[in-house]
């Protein structure tokens, strides 16, 4: 059998069962986002749905609070996780404990941190009765709504606690491949801490932390359940809508589900694409 | 930076990360905890009775979201090793293009591939079925697998293969006593990777079982938002049991965790 042959017959199931199952769920978003089903005597395929839904605010307002926070949630993540990496970076007591942590804190489901996120943070959780034992606020109305409210803070927040233990392990390991040596170097031909960490550590690391963030942003920009049971009724994030389309009694409004369901897989995709081409731009000089 | 200073920001970091946890596991022995109360008047274990009691439908959700753990975990063993050899040992010319589709799973949206699968369903009588819900599962999993396994397999000398293949042994033998041992380690880190992806599914769960497939995060969410505070902790507290237990057997295995970290990358 050729190198080739063999290849191929390793890779067939793992291939069947993507084309059969991932490929063919993506391809019938697409086919049904153009209005063609035939049960329902939609035979003509059409950009409707996509005219309907990017004319409709409800849509708009959406599109925007998602990638509010999705790019939020990515920025924080990344230069908390950044700062987290170089603080662990150094020998001091008790940094075994917050690499566990870290580890512990991937395990953990998003909606369990969601959940604690809620109890956390509403207008009766725990923050707030901290503020109600120091005299800051008379009422549970008074402390500031920080979930349900339209700037999805306590969704940003979930993520950051969930992200920064991803991102810093990931910037962790990429230091240990890239060693001190650079640096050092750097230092001995009288650069700064700061220069030292500017122009010579910060770009090494740059093209990993930029993909892994990318997948940060693909994540909080398309997850449903975090928005849904953290985030404000309106507006609501992308994901949400699309869910609620999808299930709206009206068969007319699939088609609109699956262009929001598209038009989040393309921003996707979009990011990760550019994210993916900068790193690999950044690898081959 | 000054020492103390190191320390300080540490412990913030530390209690910054366990802070969400705490209301939950407070809550869960909590009876009567008011606003604007910071402890509860009396801790007891009525949640915890509850949630473990055969009417709250906890320890059948937890028994069915094991299994589908562990179905789409073996599916994805199964068809991942295989596919991750030929990622780690072969070249050839689509090899980019095959990587980049198989990967694409575990990175676009759930909401996506939950909407389109539904549709796929429906006409195969999939939806509202276990074994639907375990396929779905087996879409974001797979690729955890085959990219764990294409790094082990990148790493793995095939002369080793050859010569027991040479010594007479059969391919079973090859596989079972040569083949397997060398891949073990990270068979399991794949493994560990597939079941905690799968036990954290929430979209796919809802849009295929359609209800009618209770895992744990379904049934969290029905007592989250239904304001049982203490079943809600009790069971958020039992939902992260399994990714403790898979925290400390891996908590050795250094080498086999980075693997799979790349492979997140």
């Amino acid at each position: 059998m050729t190198d080739r042959k063999h290849a191929f017959l390793l890779l067939a199931p793992a291939l069947a069962v993507t084309g059969g199952l991932f490929l063919a769920a993506l391809g019938l978003v697409v086919v049904r986002s153009l209005s063609y089903m035939p049960v329902i005597g939609l035979t003509h395929p059409n950009l409707d749905a996509y005219a309907s839904i990017f004319t409709d605010p409800a849509f708009l307002r959406g599109l925007a609070l998602s990638l509010h926070i999705a790019v939020t949630s990515t920025l924080l993540s990344a230069v908390a996780a950044l700062a987290a990496a170089l603080l662990l970076r150094q020998t001091f007591p008790g940094r075994a404990l917050i690499t566990f942590l870290f580890q512990l804190n991937l395990t953990i489901p998003h909606i369990v941190g969601a959940i604690g996120i809620l109890y956390l943070f509403s207008q009766s959780g725990a923050v707030a009765r901290l503020a109600f034992a120091t005299s800051l606020i008379t009422r549970p109305a008074d402390f500031p709504a920080l979930v349900f409210d339209p700037f999805a803070i306590g969704i940003i927040l979930q993520y950051v606690w969930k992200e920064v233990p991803f991102l810093g392990l990931i910037l962790l390991a990429n230091m240990q491949t890239i060693g001190a040596d650079h640096e050092a170097t750097a230092r001995s031909l009288g650069a700064t801490r700061w220069q030292a960490f500017r122009h010579v550590l910060l770009p090494l690391l740059l093209p990993g932390l930029l993909s892994a963030s990318a997948l940060v942003f693909a994540f909080a920009f398309g997850a449903y359940e975090i928005p849904l049971l953290l985030g404000a009724n309106s507006p609501a994030a992308l994901p949400v809508l699309a869910w609620r389309s999808y299930t709206d009694v009206d068969l007319a409004a699939r088609p609109q589900a699956m262009a929001m369901a598209v038009t989040i897989t393309v921003i996707s995709a979009a990011i990760i694409g550019l994210a993916h081409l900068y790193a690999r731009r950044r690898h081959a000089p | 930076m000054p020492h103390n200073l190191r320390i300080a920001l540490a412990a913030a970091l530390a209690g910054w990360l366990v802070l969400p946890l705490v209301p939950l596991a407070i809550w869960s022995f909590a009876h009567g905890w008011r606003f604007p109360d910071l402890w509860p008047r009396d801790l007891t274990l009525s949640a915890w009775r509850y949630a473990l009691s055969d009417t709250a439908g906890v320890t059948a959700s937890l028994a069915l979201t094991t299994g589908i753990a562990l179905a789409t975990t073996a599916l994805a063993a199964l068809i991942g090793i295989p596919a991750g050899r030929a990622l780690g040992l072969h070249q050839f010319r689509a090899k980019p293009l095959v990587e980049i589709v198989l990967l694409a799973p575990a990175i676009v949206p759930g909401i996506a591939v939950g909407l389109g699968l539904h549709g796929v369903f429906l006409t195969l009588g999939l939806t509202g079925t276990v074994p639907g819900v375990i396929l779905a599962h087996l879409v974001p999993t797979l690729p955890y697998m085959i990219f764990v396994m294409a790094g082990v397999f990148s790493g793995f000398d095939t002369a080793y293969e050859d010569q027991a293949r040479s010594l007479g042994a059969s391919r079973w033998q090859v596989f079972r006593h040569i083949t397997l041992p060398a891949i073990l380690p990270g068979v399991l880190t794949g493994a560990l990777f597939a079941f905690l992806v799968s036990w954290s599914q929430y979209i796919l769960t809802l849009a295929i079982g359609g209800g009618r497939v209770q895992t744990l995060p379904l049934v969290l969410f029905t007592f989250a938002t239904s304001g049982r505070n203490d079943v809600t902790g009790a069971i958020a507290m039992i939902y992260i049991l399994p990714g403790l237990f898979i925290l400390a057997l891996t908590a050795r295995q250094i080498t086999g965790r980075s693997r799979a970290l790349a492979a997140l990358r």
